[in-house]
């Protein structure tokens, strides 16, 4: 057992081509402490995403990967794809940005969060995954839970979908949860109950947390060290406090310029990002 | 849900209705007088008008029409007295050519036809999601543009040509089957087997093209969605990704297009029967065609075209049990 | 066969590659109303690298060539469509062509039609011609009520849209090809090739319009279209100048995609009885013709099924090229 949960060193990912490798993400380093928070920020096409998808070993047909992914002391990068996948849901779940596209539509929540329970646990009856999907829905707080198990994806609200996406992570009780854009495509008051949810899963459970994001008002709440990308490189990194009170490259500089100043009220705050930001 | 069916039902009796009409009109105002041709060269204008009376067509149009519909529901009686002819319920018209009611001329044919088009469909169905599911696993690769040529020529091949080819070049050149001729399925399984074999080809080819491409478009978007990537995310194996998550949305819009296609089958089995010369009801249509019977082509049209309205039906329905998204959502 | 299948989906499988998340994604949301000038040069130069492309293309205007020379054809190669020539059969054998493959030779090209003696090649080149006037008659008339239809529907919306609609489903409902059969049949034999073309429209537009509609429903929602209605233009202008540019390269796949469609019709038509009249000579017509003949006469069927065949191959492919260089997701 070690201090560091995730340790990235060197990640570079590129989609080779005609015109020679075309690099997305370039020698990236950051390192993430076991029950930490990091918050990875760029705008769109700074390779944030490919970071996130490059950890979980996903990235697109044609990526090539290289560099050093190590979870838990264990090299992910050197895992045959079936030893990978045991981790995939089990030890590293993923939230997606839009929760209604990022659930399967022909199938009820409840099935799709149990299947992922099922398949990693062996000898689990139906009945006993149908507790656990019942029990990760209410503590995600999605009220009437014994029957809304049965209920299909497009009978839920954006916010209650997303809620539903991470009571699926939540059943496994991952020791990492990497959350891509997980708020971008909500209303601006779920947001909040989003990011809250986050926060209160992380303190019950001591899951590490990595938040994607391009809106620098969000990590701000919710993670402890900052990591700043642009078009695939790494800007700064550095404790959260420091980034927004001293940044010191000028890219960051102007992120935060963007954002109205960080003593105002948080909720205004994320109210006036998150409307030019979709 | 009951409410939506009733819906579906009462949209489908007046669209039947309106086809009802529609071929009546196109029938009645276009064709020349059937009562001439009936009576032949020699004819009396007393005679013309006896025929005409007997048919029923010395009526206005509201009445004719009017009897067609109630014929179709109760059966109708051509003539008066002796020489008086039934025509029983569901009665589609009759003819004279050939002294039969149109129904019972359908019916008989019906065996022959049904036979086509299930071999057809179970044929094209079958090559079309095994070629689309091998072209989307094989995205980009050699089988994979093999098969886009070959569904660009079945696409692209006449089913006409393409039955005189393998006529040509099974039957007469290489002797692989014999020439074709009826024989009943109890008598000589193989000979029914290797009668109906070309029929069943020419009339999948085409569709089995179109198949083999949606099945290989719909499996390659299904791929790209982001529920397939959560899928992964939870570590599901690639096995269960792909029946679980892949295959089912993809398959659904197949299913139901399948049914649409299968109801609209009577128009592509009208070339194939007779080329091969398959005593079914596209043969019968053709020939009745030739000679200009009109009460059977009629008949077939508005056959075919309830065939397509009943099949448009069943997949509407067919689609809110398979698709929860529609199901719930028509229920609210 | 014309084309060799591993060359088919080469540049199609490159340009659809793009990677997802990839940078470089141009700027979303700025509604680029008209495709460039540079642009479609690109498009026209990409096609023309495309070999499969280019030998359809090819095709396709030797056939029109041929078509609309058929007169100048016919009086090189020495025969009529209509002239019977009953020294090329052979009257002991059931009118049999005399010699190799149908008659083929220095006399008769193509060889002769089993029977009567009628010049095969002169038959292809003035069938060409009917073919291709009815095809693209049709085309072109569908194209006209499609877009007319599918713009006004999608644009005005409301009750017109909601009549027209009615209209396409009860259309589309239609089992088209009896119902063709069943309306020709009927129909009187005069003027076959313009009733030909009517029937085929008639059943055949709400197809294009349907598409029409949908995208004029979504491009009437844009920024461009706002601003255009903003500054005074009325809904003619705004149809004509600012929509339908937009609708260019969909009406182009869609037509593309018809014409192949409208041969086969006319000549599966005419395959039975239905199209055009005998002795005007047509593909289809032809072939119809072929089938008592063709276990002795192979060349009769094949000369026209190969013809007919690979016209509708070329323009299939080349529709499927187009809509994929446009990158059109339509039909």
């Amino acid at each position: 057992m070690t201090d560091t949960l995730l340790q990235v060193r060197g990640l570079t990912v590129g989609f080779p081509n005609a015109n020679g490798p075309n690099t997305v993400v370039n020698s990236l380093d950051f390192d993430l402490a076991r029950g930490g928070a990091l918050g990875i920020v760029g705008e769109s096409g700074s390779g944030k995403s490919m970071t996130s998808l490059a950890i979980m070993g996903l990235l697109p047909k044609g990526a090539e990967r290289t560099g050093s992914i190590a979870f838990d002391g264990t090299e992910l990068t050197a895992l045959p794809e079936r030893a990978m996948r045991s981790y995939r849901g089990d030890r590293i779940a993923m939230i997606f940005q839009d929760p209604l596209s990022s659930l399967n539509p022909y199938y009820t929540v409840g099935t799709q969060i149990m299947e992922a329970y099922r398949s990693h646990r062996t000898g689990v009856t139906r009945r006993q995954a149908r507790a656990v999907a019942i029990e990760a829905m209410e503590r995600v707080h999605i009220g009437d839970a014994a029957r809304r198990v049965d209920h299909y994806p497009h009978q839920f609200s954006g916010g209650m979908r997303q809620r539903v996406m991470i009571a699926m992570t939540l059943s496994m009780e991952p020791e990492l949860i990497i959350a891509d854009e997980p708020t971008t495509a909500l209303d601006v008051t779920v947001q909040a109950q989003i990011l809250d949810l986050l926060a209160e899963i992380r303190a019950d459970t001591g899951a590490g947390l990595v938040l994607i994001t391009h809106d620098l008002a969000v990590v701000s709440e919710v993670t402890d060290h900052i990591v700043v990308m642009r078009d695939g490189d790494l800007v700064e990194q550095g404790p959260a406090e420091r980034i927004f009170t001293d940044p010191q490259a000028p890219y960051t500089r102007m992120l935060l310029d963007a954002v109205p100043r960080i003593d105002d009220e948080i909720g205004l705050l994320r109210t006036m990002h998150t409307e030019e930001g979709r | 849900m009951i409410r939506f069916v009733a819906n579906r039902l009462l949209g489908m009796l007046v669209v039947l209705f309106l086809v009802c009409l529609f071929t009546f009109v196109i029938f009645f105002v276009l064709s020349p007088d059937p009562a001439v041709q009936i009576c032949g060269k020699n004819c009396t204008p007393e005679a013309i008008d006896q025929i005409r009376a007997n048919l029923g067509i010395d009526q206005p149009f509201w009445t004719q029409f009017w009897t067609f519909l109630t014929g179709l529901f109760a059966g109708r009686t051509y003539g008066t007295g002796p020489n008086a002819i039934d025509c029983a319920a569901p009665c589609l018209g009759y003819s004279f050519q050939s002294s039969q009611a149109v129904t019972d001329m359908i019916v008989q044919r019906l065996p022959v036809s049904a036979t086509v088009a299930v071999g057809a469909a179970v044929l094209w169905l079958l090559a079309g999601v095994a070629g689309g599911l091998l072209s989307a696993v094989r995205e980009g690769r050699f089988a994979d543009r093999f098969i886009a040529g070959l569904t660009l020529t079945g696409m692209s091949i006449p089913n006409y040509v393409l039955a005189l080819s393998l006529q040509f070049l099974l039957v007469v050149t290489l002797g692989w089957l014999p020439f074709p001729q009826a024989v009943a399925f109890s008598d000589d399984p193989v000979r029914w087997f290797q009668n109906f074999l070309m029929p069943w080809i020419v009339l999948a080819v085409g569709m089995a093209a179109v198949y083999t491409r949606l099945t290989r478009a719909n499996v390659i978007e299904t791929l790209q969605e982001n529920y397939v990537r959560t899928a992964r995310a939870k570590g599901l194996s690639p096995g269960l990704v792909w029946r679980r998550h892949a295959l089912r949305p993809a398959l659904t819009p197949i299913v139901t297009i399948f049914g649409m296609d299968f109801a609209g089958l009577l128009g592509g089995a009208l070339i194939t029967e007779t080329v091969f010369g398959l005593n079914g009801i596209g043969k019968m249509a053709a020939d009745s065609i030739t000679k200009n019977d009109q009460p059977v082509i009629m008949g077939v049209t508005l056959l075919a075209a309830f065939l397509v309205v009943v099949g448009n039906m069943v997949v509407d329905l067919l689609y809110t049990a398979i698709d929860p998204r529609v199901r719930v959502g028509s229920s609210a | 066969m014309s084309f060799t299948p591993t060359e088919l989906e080469v540049e199609g499988a490159a340009g659809g590659g793009t990677v997802p998340g990839a940078p470089a994604s141009p700027p979303a949301g700025r509604g680029a109303p008209d495709r460039p000038a540079t642009e479609w040069r690109g498009v026209s130069r990409a096609f023309l690298r495309d070999r499969a492309a280019v030998a359809c293309g090819v095709y396709i205007v030797l056939i029109i060539l041929m078509a609309v020379a058929a007169p100048l054809l016919v009086k090189i190669s020495g025969y009529g469509p209509l002239e019977f020539d009953q020294d090329a059969v052979d009257p002991n054998l059931g009118g049999i062509p005399l010699g190799a493959a149908g008659g083929m030779g220095a006399d008769h090209w193509f060889g002769v039609e089993p029977g009567n003696g009628r010049d095969i090649f002169a038959r292809i080149v003035y069938g060409a011609r009917v073919s291709m006037l009815i095809a693209i008659s049709a085309t072109l008339l569908t194209t006209f009520l499609g877009v007319v239809f599918g713009l006004v529907a999608g644009y005005f919306g409301g009750r017109v849209d909601m009549v027209v609609s009615r209209v396409m489903e009860f259309l589309m409902a239609f089992p088209a090809l009896i119902f063709m059969i069943a309306v020709l049949s009927a129909l009187p034999a005069e003027n076959r090739q313009f009733l030909l073309v009517l029937v085929i429209s008639f059943f055949g537009w709400p197809y294009l319009a349907r598409i029409v509609r949908g995208q004029t429903m979504s491009l009437k929602e844009r920024e461009f279209v706002e601003a255009a209605k903003a500054s005074g233009a009325t809904s003619a202008q705004i149809i004509f100048k600012e929509i339908l540019p937009n609708l260019a390269s969909t009406i182009i796949v869609m037509t593309t995609l018809a014409v192949p469609g409208y041969v086969g019709t006319e000549a599966g038509l005419s395959f039975l009885g239905v199209g055009v009249v005998p002795p005007t000579p047509s593909w289809g017509q032809m072939i119809a013709s072929s089938v008592p003949w063709y276990a002795v006469d192979p060349a009769y069927f094949l000369i026209p099924g190969a013809f007919l065949f690979l016209l509708v191959l070329s323009f299939t492919v080349l529709g499927d090229r187009i809509r994929r260089l446009l990158g059109e997701g339509a039909a």
